[in-house]
């Protein structure tokens, strides 16, 4: 098998592990890490189709590589987004849920 | 021997990936999560994404991972009350039934893709003369897609207003988080004083090596901003007022320069973006100067979290 089917599989299971997280943590810091673990699959799949395109004496396509230079610092914006509006959320709750009835007695 | 290494490193990932989304309580989640970071750094290494390999250690494992520990500290008392909302064993195997699924048919894609690839890299390589830079990377970032590097830089500035948005009244144009506190002897100032100098040189270095070689204005930045927010740790340096004009400045000056040579591109080359002959490069250097302090002030300014406190008691 060559290398960048190798990870371009891996890839798939990344995004699959991080969707169970997902679903199963019920902190919303736990979503997030779990949601950042999906969204690495994506990339490694994009990284791998990369590599698969190499041409012209490059090693790889240089233009979905250059996409995701831009998505990681994307997804790091996005993450920084959401952490200072959960940080946000427990100083006004006083509760990380996300259950659509609050425990009782907040 | 290449397959070997290629299949423990993805036992690694993946076996990673699973213990940290599984892991009992945060802490030991983000622990996984920069580890995770690193050896994903080493994949990009494999598929000979070094440029990409260098943002992933440096932001996608070394920031988002700073960030991430942060919080877990602050949401400690959290943790408790949500472990009971911990769906049951009958929706944890339809969750993993439905990941397998989606695992499954990602597969099958992947493993049904034409061949040959489809490629950018010769249309690539011929054109990359006329933009004035070597690595091609660099080339894509800033002239044949420069669109979606400008989006990017407006993206990350909308990210720090959603961010700074965030601070309660009273804090409005304050300062985000405590004043850090440390020994003014201790082994933190003492890096923090030796370390900026070091740091700073290898992130102007990356930043200009950027054009030919592996680096580039985010993986500077990121270094950068690391070397700040080193001093800002050590408590050497407050963080800074949110209603400073000069720091406002220094957001918007990259979008602005970028958009500004954008319409230039109108007139004088026929197409917004677009360089005219022999121009590219200068354009494209002036570009790159303008985004570097707002890279470097929007990265460590998402680190420090919206203005939570007014004027300077400590």
């Amino acid at each position: 098998m060559s290398v960048e089917t190798l990870y371009a599989l891996a890839a798939c299971a990344l995004v699959g592990i991080g969707l169970y997280g997902m679903i199963v943590q019920p902190h919303p810091l736990r979503k997030l890490i779990a949601f950042n673990i999906m969204g690495t699959g994506v990339f490694v799949l994009f990284g791998a189709l990369a590599k698969r395109g190499a041409a012209a004496g490059l090693a790889a396509d240089p233009v979905p590589q250059a996409l995701l230079i831009t998505a990681i610092v994307v997804a790091f914006a996005a993450t920084a987004v959401t952490v200072a509006l959960l940080l946000r959320l427990v100083e006004s709750t006083d509760t990380a849920s996300l259950a659509d009835e609050p425990p009782a007695g907040r | 021997m290449t397959t070997v290494v290629g299949a423990v490193i993805v036992a690694l990932l993946l076996w990673l990936a699973l213990w940290t989304v599984v892991a009992r309580d945060a802490f030991l989640a983000v622990a996984g999560f920069v580890v995770y970071g690193l050896l994903l750094s080493l994949v990009w290494v494999r598929l000979a994404g070094i440029d990409v390999a260098l943002t992933e250690a440096a932001i996608g494992g070394g920031l988002t991972g700073a960030l991430l520990l942060g919080a877990v500290g602050r949401l400690r008392g959290t943790e408790a009350a949500t472990a009971a909302e911990r769906p049951g064993p009958g929706l944890r195997a339809l969750a993993a039934l439905l990941a397998l699924a989606v695992t499954a048919a990602l597969m099958l894609a992947v493993l049904s893709l034409p061949d040959p690839a489809p490629t950018l890299a010769p249309l690539v390589v011929p054109n990359l003369q006329s933009t004035g830079v070597g690595n091609p990377i660099t080339g894509v970032l800033l002239a044949f897609r420069a669109l979606d590097t400008l989006l990017e830089a407006i993206v990350l500035v909308i990210g720090l207003i959603g961010v700074w948005s965030l601070a309660p009244d009273h804090a409005w144009g304050g300062r985000p988080g405590l004043r850090y506190q440390a020994d003014p002897d201790g082994i933190l100032a003492y890096l923090a004083r030796v370390l900026p100098p070091i740091g700073i040189v290898i992130g102007l270095y990356l930043f200009w090596a950027g054009a030919d070689h592996p680096g580039g204005k985010f993986q500077s930045a990121t270094i950068l901003a690391a070397m700040w927010m080193l001093v800002q740790m050590a408590g050497l340096s407050d963080t800074p007022r949110s209603d400073s004009g000069w720091l406002r400045l220094g957001i918007v000056v990259g979008p602005l320069a970028f958009v500004a040579v954008g319409v230039f591109g109108i007139p004088a080359a026929g197409a917004f973006l677009a360089y005219p002959e022999g121009w590219a490069k200068p354009l494209i250097l002036l570009i790159e100067v303008a985004l570097l302090p707002t890279l470097v002030l929007v990265l460590a300014l998402l680190m420090n979290g919206p203005p939570s406190r007014h004027g300077d008691a400590r």
